[in-house]
């Protein structure tokens, strides 16, 4: 559980994560495009994320795949949050999105 | 032909032995399948039947047994809108990873704006969570 945590406390990281979300499977290629670091630097943190698990790669031909693998947060889910609480916890992220009229809940 | 759609990876403490009979034992996926007992004899073009707690079973053929390392089936849902599609393609991947099992999911052959596909997203991850946390208490 170190290693997740190690890996999403870098925001670059947490970036790559996030354009797994929205468009699954991309190629190094396609990841590096819209990024503004070297294609080593993202290779770099690509590593880390799957090392970490949170990102599960595919072989598809010559093309190595990407995609966001959502377990290891799923399993931090499960440790702290107990099964009573999610209601009200999914109450109060509802709440707060629809406050700040955003996707993220970034503060 | 278009991307995989879903893809999943778990660590499992576990052998691919026990991963292996929990993907294919019936009285094991009913246990985080929400009651679902998967059932064939698993041999290569043999069809499986996955018997629901309510309504219509699921149906598919078995593609691929490679005990204990690979298995892949088509599937086709029986509920509602998604019965329409045509079956989709599960392939289960167990490879000893350190001194547990890594254990892929990939989930494909979807047709376009499939809603079977949207309805797994939320899906299959609860389903494999709870799969770990059987096989690893068993």
């Amino acid at each position: 559980m170190d290693e997740v945590f190690k890996a999403l406390a870098d925001p670059t990281r947490r970036e790559l994560l996030d354009r797994l979300r929205t468009d699954n499977g991309q190629t190094l290629n396609e990841l590096c495009a819209r990024m503004a670091m070297s294609r080593q630097a993202v290779t770099k943190h690509l590593a880390v994320l799957e090392n970490a698990n949170l990102v599960a790669t595919l072989r598809r031909g010559r093309e190595k795949l990407h995609y966001l693998n959502p377990a290891p947060i799923g399993e931090i889910y499960d440790r702290w949050i107990g099964k009573y609480e999610r209601t009200r916890i999914a109450a109060l992220a509802d709440l707060k999105r629809a406050l700040e009229d955003k996707d993220d809940g970034e503060a | 032909m278009a991307k995989p759609e879903l893809v999943y990876v778990n660590s499992i403490k576990s052998t691919p032995e026990r991963v292996w009979q929990a993907l294919t034992d019936p009285a094991f996926t009913a246990r985080y399948w929400y009651g679902t007992r998967v059932e064939s004899d698993w041999k290569v073009g043999s069809p499986i039947t996955f018997v629901k707690p309510q309504g219509a079973p699921d149906t598919g053929r078995v593609l691929v047994a490679d005990r204990p390392r690979k298995l892949s089936f088509s599937w086709h849902i029986a509920w509602g809108e998604m019965s329409k599609e045509p079956d989709s393609r599960v392939t289960f991947t167990i490879e000893p990873d350190g001194d547990g099992v890594k254990l892929t999911l990939v989930h494909d052959d979807f047709i376009e704006g499939s809603k079977a596909a949207e309805a797994l997203k939320n899906g299959w991850p609860a389903i494999l969570a709870g799969l770990v946390k059987t096989v690893e208490a068993s």
